[in-house]
């Protein structure tokens, strides 16, 4: 797992291919909200702009996760590998986390200097909401990417797969960094975060659960 | 297959019947029968229809749900085709409840559409199970895309109770009738009960019949299909 994992960081690393396109694209998505609501407006809207911005960026990148090997035909070499499968979407899951953190720390970053938000009184706590975000996207998101990478319409699918299943983490995520944002404490977000949490063990276990299924072939 | 065919005779001689019986009956009970609602007036009627629908499309998708885990864990193809089945009967109400859930609320409300919790689910289980036919659509020829399906059916039903929980606590006015406490709301005569109760059977028998129906073609196309595949063996 492990193994899988440093792979597929080192290859990212070494090429920052994913990561700076992900990455103008969300300054691109960033830019394009703040056009269209106005600076003044887009700060209002900053948790929504956050998260449907790092939604569909993220959505793009969670969908190259297993291209690279079914492209190079080395699939089977991993499906082969005497490990768990399980173990095979925790590394894939944790690979497209560690990305998508990264990513997400610049975007924290541009909405702050674009939109003028000021820093929150707990930025642990804004910190926690959005890895607590991260983790259930990734894993719904990880375990489609496995169900759509074989389909000829995948580029198209992935997104309708996901979006709808991903209702319940958009409405935590936002209503809890809007809290977080307007100077809230954890504690003050304890029903959103206890969703939050819900989602991503049930996600984070079906995926481990259900990916066997996804890769039998 | 031997519980299909001890099912079979009940339901291709029995159901179609009682089905249209029941329903003639509970067309009856629904305009005739039942006293016009204090407040509401005729209006309230449809409230017969919408909440069987509501049942109806959940009975649906929780059968879908169910025989997708039997598939994937017995693999047996007859589980995908109920999945199957469940699914395009839970659409086809879950687009009733949608459709009849704003023409009452339009003359009672004052508006065709409100977020409040109930609407929000239902039109996000909608979209949940758009996309299951909508993937069973476009890759019908993939030999992996059942077991898909189920996990995509799996995953969905995993994900009503997160999306109930998140929507209520995001809008929390839709009237809770059945489980109203005493005096609020609620159905007040007992016609009205009876009423529910003979439309309830009506729905019930003719989701079990679509289903029965919509299982069979998908059972004979899975069949000709694999005829098919012979037959061009054969010939080369």
């Amino acid at each position: 797992m492990w193994t899988i994992l440093r792979k597929d960081l080192l290859l990212e690393f070494r090429t920052r291919e994913a990561l700076s396109a992900l990455v103008v694209l969300m300054l691109l998505v960033l830019l394009t909200f703040t056009f269209a609501f106005d600076p003044a407006g887009a700060r209002e809207a900053a948790p929504a702009v956050l998260w449907v911005t790092f939604i569909f960026a993220g959505l793009l990148s969670v969908q190259r996760t297993f291209l690279l090997e079914r492209e190079n035909g080395s699939w089977y070499g991993l499906l082969l590998t005497p490990i768990d499968r399980g173990a095979i979407f925790v590394a894939k899951m944790l690979g497209n986390l560690i990305v998508l953190a990264l990513a997400q720390c610049v975007l924290l970053l541009l909405l702050m200097l674009f939109l003028q938000v000021p820093l929150p009184a707990a930025p642990g706590s804004l910190l926690i909401v959005n890895v607590l975000g991260l983790v259930g996207f990734s894993a719904l998101a990880t375990l489609f990417a496995a169900l759509s990478v074989r389909l000829r319409a995948r580029e198209m699918l992935l997104p309708l797969l996901v979006l709808p299943l991903l209702v319940p983490l958009v409405i935590c995520a936002v209503e809890a960094t809007r809290i977080v944002l307007a100077g809230g404490d954890l504690a003050s977000t304890g029903p959103w975060l206890r969703v939050l949490v819900t989602f991503d063990v049930i996600f984070t276990v079906a995926g481990w659960m259900l990916f066997e299924q996804l890769v039998q072939e | 297959m031997t519980v299909r065919t001890r099912l079979a005779p009940i339901a291709e001689h029995v159901l179609p019947y009682a089905a249209t019986l029941t329903m003639l009956g509970a067309l009856w009970c629904v305009f005739i029968y039942a006293p016009d609602e204090r407040m509401q007036g005729p209006v309230q009627r449809i409230f017969y229809f919408h909440v069987n629908c509501a049942w109806s499309a959940f009975l649906g998708f929780f059968v879908a749900a169910g025989a997708s885990g039997l598939f994937l864990w017995r693999g047996r193809p007859a589980y995908d085709h109920l999945a199957q089945a469940g699914v395009q009967v839970g659409m086809l109400f879950c687009t009733m409840v949608l459709v009849t859930g704003p023409i009452w609320a339009r003359p009672i409300w004052g508006t065709w559409w409100t977020w409040d919790p109930r609407l929000t689910m239902t039109v996000i289980l909608w979209t949940i199970f758009a996309v299951y036919l909508l993937l069973r659509a476009t890759a019908h020829d993939d030999p992996e895309i059942a077991r898909y399906g189920a996990v995509l059916a799996l995953v969905g039903v995993l994900d009503i109770p997160l999306i109930m929980v998140s929507v209520r606590l995001w809008r929390g006015m839709h009237p809770s009738v059945i489980s109203a406490p005493e005096g609020k709301g609620g159905l007040e005569d007992p016609r009205m009960i009876t009423t529910l109760l003979v439309t309830l059977a009506a729905f019930l028998l003719l989701v079990a019949w679509l289903l029965w129906r919509r299982y069979e073609t998908l059972r004979l196309h899975d069949e000709i299909h694999n005829i098919e595949d012979r037959f061009t063996e054969v010939a080369a």
